[in-house]
């Protein structure tokens, strides 16, 4: 009744190739980026920017980075820590041999670093395919941080191998690293670099060189037949999903952290950033961020709940149910719907638009 | 309705139903304290004895003086399962809790350490890790938030050397010697490289490093290269969790001697030689605290809570492993600090400036070891506003099968040199974070 596209008429091409072709999801879209913008900002508490809010939208934009990969591409990569690392250390190695860098720049060259690397380490996706590619992108993650740990150059000799980030200020005194960052510019930091590249993916997935990569992804050897060019298509790939993942790394250790050690990027980041994806969706933007809403805030919600119910017990008790309840609901949302939350909310969607009269 | 307003909402109906249920209300607002433990994770084996430790002492406060100076010490622990971001989760949730938020956070986790650094700053809350962290947040004046008290793994490495030196002789026997070092490859295990290079250097013995990669289990190449190759006077361990026990069996399978195998205090735990069985006998590690169970503060907690049924860990045997006796002295410092803060700003919660203020003039003598039935368990602290470490202090310790024996005396660091690499490594970093070191005078 509310939702659907009777009555709205596309009269030039530039409306018929509209991301959202239906008027109330464009609405929907305007309200929940003013949403975000202006009144989480003025309602949350420091707690829930700068603790959960944060880290989902960066880690949504590293699921974002390997959806690219994985989801339109079909190229396996385990390698997502390893290249959050190289983002990151490439922040950093910038930032400090160049203090006059502006953030937004030490940002983009760090993501464009790792962007190489991230070609270096497709070349094997040329030969091997499926599981046995991740099997070579896992080489990568353990590679890029052995690297890290091994060679002092990378943290400038810091005796435990850790990199802290200077302070940095997007224009004046609006701090975004260092102690004297309010949560409130970290999350507008953050929350406008992720709107941005998301819209950047959604405007390339839909381009030549998106439809490239599905082709790809749905079966190789025809589109090579068709004259889809294997090398610099598969490349393009893991160059764009790495240049999010080190974004997505750089501000991790910029933003959110502030100073990590290299085990902060771990194989255990990269399937977190996997089974968003997953669950998310593969193939999917809003699966990006549907995923790694359910990775990030749901643990942090089951390890809160008892408390707000007034409940008292024990931590570690709590830490197990939070395993078990987890657990339950990963396999509850795979059973129901295997194509991940994306697809979920595309049902309702559907749903809605015969809503109330379904036949 | 708003994430915050449904927040309160329930928070609001917990309070009521809290207060229906008949809960006393308290006469004096409490100190809060908030706890970050695992007592879940690949590492609790470490961490629950800890976590039992730290929260007896408290309530050992509570039952027996009700609290500090009659404020009631409220404790909530947060379970970070040793992992990084859940960690840093639990210190933003616990940081604001109570009436004057947290008084001060113990991470115990190298990595949780780095990532709270600068928040911190900015909260003006006092960040205290003993015995791992950062090292040179001994200098006070670039940490003015961060304390290291009782010892730091820079002068770890320099008391292991120590020690190594007094078997063989003294300084100069060390000349031509072959020491090796087996580490976790983290943050944590590189900590000692730099000092034990100097120190080389200084003395004239070959060091030889190996990195173990997480989680250790595999160390069979690295002890062939050491028992069959290399063949070094002494092997010294930053090793953590899995990686000790499997360590020490390995050191046992190439006939490497175990009294001549030191490990620094977090290869020290009794959860890690059990696994290790007969292999470990003989092993030596650092501890910055002593050894035993039957000291007066361990009497006062069996009497006071475990005959009454209140104590944390799950049997009585438990109070007096190692670590459990490290939890005790971590809430010790925190309960002396508190003690020193309100001696000058009144018996009331602390907030955690005030408590930063008063760990810059920490001093737990000797005395005060002695009132409290932990003289000869723990070594004095004094710390200041430009030193945030202390003496620094640690003693040998052995595993005889069953528990750790004491065998040498607290060992002293060379701390004129440690300081200078305290004070050259914080310039370092107050340059690259931009950050005008205090004036300690």
């Amino acid at each position: 009744m509310l939702y659907r596209e009777a009555g709205e008429f596309k009269s030039t091409y530039q409306a018929d190739q509209a991301i959202l072709t239906i008027r109330q999801d464009r609405w929907f879209m305007w309200a929940m980026l003013a949403f975000a913008f202006l009144v989480i900002p003025l309602i949350s508490s420091e707690y829930w920017l700068g603790t959960i809010l944060l880290p989902f939208l960066i880690l949504a934009l590293a699921a974002l980075g390997l959806n690219v990969l994985t989801g339109y591409a079909g190229q396996l990569s385990l390698g997502t820590g390893g290249f959050m690392a190289t983002g990151a250390f490439a922040a950093y190695k910038l930032a400090t041999a160049f203090p006059e860098l502006h953030i937004v720049v030490v940002i983009l060259l760090a993501g464009l670093l790792t962007a190489g690397v991230g070609i270096l380490f497709g070349i094997p996706s040329l030969r091997i395919k499926g599981f046995y590619l991740a099997v070579a992108t896992l080489a990568s993650q353990f590679f890029l941080i052995w690297m890290f740990n091994k060679f002092g150059w990378f943290t400038n000799y810091s005796a435990s191998g850790v990199i802290s980030a200077p302070p940095m200020s997007v224009f004046g005194d609006a701090f975004v690293t260092g102690p004297y960052a309010t949560a409130e510019a970290k999350y507008l930091f953050t929350l406008s670099l992720v709107v941005l590249f998301a819209l950047m993916t959604k405007n390339l997935v839909r381009s030549n060189i998106g439809r490239e990569w599905m082709a790809v992804r749905d079966m190789d050897i025809a589109a090579e037949i068709i004259g889809i060019k294997m090398l610099s298509t598969k490349l393009k790939a893991f160059a764009y999903s790495s240049f999010l993942c080190g974004i997505s790394g750089a501000l991790w250790a910029f933003v959110y952290t502030g100073s990590v050690e290299p085990l902060a990027f771990d194989v255990n980041r990269s399937f977190q950033i996997l089974f968003m994806i997953i669950i998310g969706g593969l193939g999917s933007i809003m699966g990006a961020f549907l995923g790694a809403a359910f990775i990030v805030l749901l643990p942090i919600f089951l390890s809160n709940a008892p408390h707000w119910i007034g409940l008292n017990i024990p931590v570690d008790l709590i830490s197990h149910i939070e395993f078990m309840v987890f657990g339950v609901l990963i396999i509850f949302f795979l059973i129901v719907e295997p194509h991940g939350l994306a697809r979920l909310w595309q049902l309702l969607k559907e749903k809605l638009r015969l809503w109330p009269f379904p036949y | 309705m708003t994430i915050k307003r449904l927040k309160t909402g329930i928070i609001a109906a917990a309070t009521i139903s809290a207060c229906l249920a008949g809960s006393a209300a308290m006469a004096m607002e409490s100190q809060f304290i908030g706890s970050l433990v695992y007592r879940t994770g690949p590492y609790a084996p470490g961490g629950i004895p800890w976590a039992d430790g730290f929260a007896d002492y408290i309530e050992l406060l509570n039952a027996r003086d009700g609290g500090i100076n009659g404020v009631k010490l409220e404790l909530e622990e947060c379970d970070t399962a040793y992992n990084t971001d859940k960690g840093v989760e639990c210190y933003e949730r616990l940081k604001n809790k109570g009436s004057t938020g947290m008084p001060a956070v113990m991470p115990l986790s190298t990595g949780i350490t780095y990532a709270l650094l600068d928040r911190v700053v900015a909260d003006k809350i006092p960040l205290i890790t003993s015995g791992y962290g950062r090292a040179d947040a001994a200098d006070g004046r670039v940490f003015p938030y961060v304390f290291v008290p009782p010892a730091t793994y820079w002068g770890g490495a320099d008391i292991a050397i120590n020690y190594i030196a007094s078997q063989e002789g003294g300084y100069g026997n060390l000349k031509g010697k072959k020491i090796a070092l087996v580490y976790h490859d983290s943050a944590y295990g590189k900590e000692p490289i730099n000092t034990l290079n100097t120190l080389a250097e200084q003395l004239g013995f070959k060091f030889f490093e190996f990195p173990v990669p997480h989680p250790g289990l595999e160390q069979k190449a690295t002890w062939l290269k050491i028992g069959r190759q290399i063949r070094p006077d002494y092997v010294l361990m930053w090793g953590w969790g899995v990686m000790n026990a499997t360590a020490i069996k390995e050191a046992a399978a190439v006939g490497f001697p175990r009294d001549k195998f030191i490990g620094v205090w977090w290869s020290g735990n009794d959860a890690d030689m059990v696994p290790a069985g007969d292999a470990a006998i003989g092993y030596k590690s650092l501890q910055f605290n002593s050894v035993g169970s039957d000291f007066g503060i361990h009497q006062q907690i069996r009497s006071e809570l475990y005959a009454k049924g209140k104590g944390a860990a799950s049997s009585v045997e438990g109070t007096g492993e190692v670590a459990y006796n490290r939890g005790i002295q971590s809430a010790l410092i925190l309960t002396e600090a508190l003690r020193t803060a309100m001696a000058e700003f009144g018996n009331r919660p602390m907030t955690g400036e005030q408590v930063a203020w008063a760990m810059d003039r920490l001093n737990i003598t000797q005395e005060r070891l002695k009132e409290v039935g932990a003289d000869g368990l723990f070594d004095p602290i004094q710390l200041s506003c430009a030193d945030h470490q202390g003496k620094g202090r640690a003693r040998v310790t052995q595993w005889d099968g069953k528990q750790w024996q004491a065998i040498s005396d607290w060992i002293e660091p060379n701390l004129n040199m440690l300081r200078a690499m305290y004070e050259k490594s914080a310039a370092a970093y107050a340059k690259e974070k931009g950050i005008t070191p205090r004036d300690c005078k």
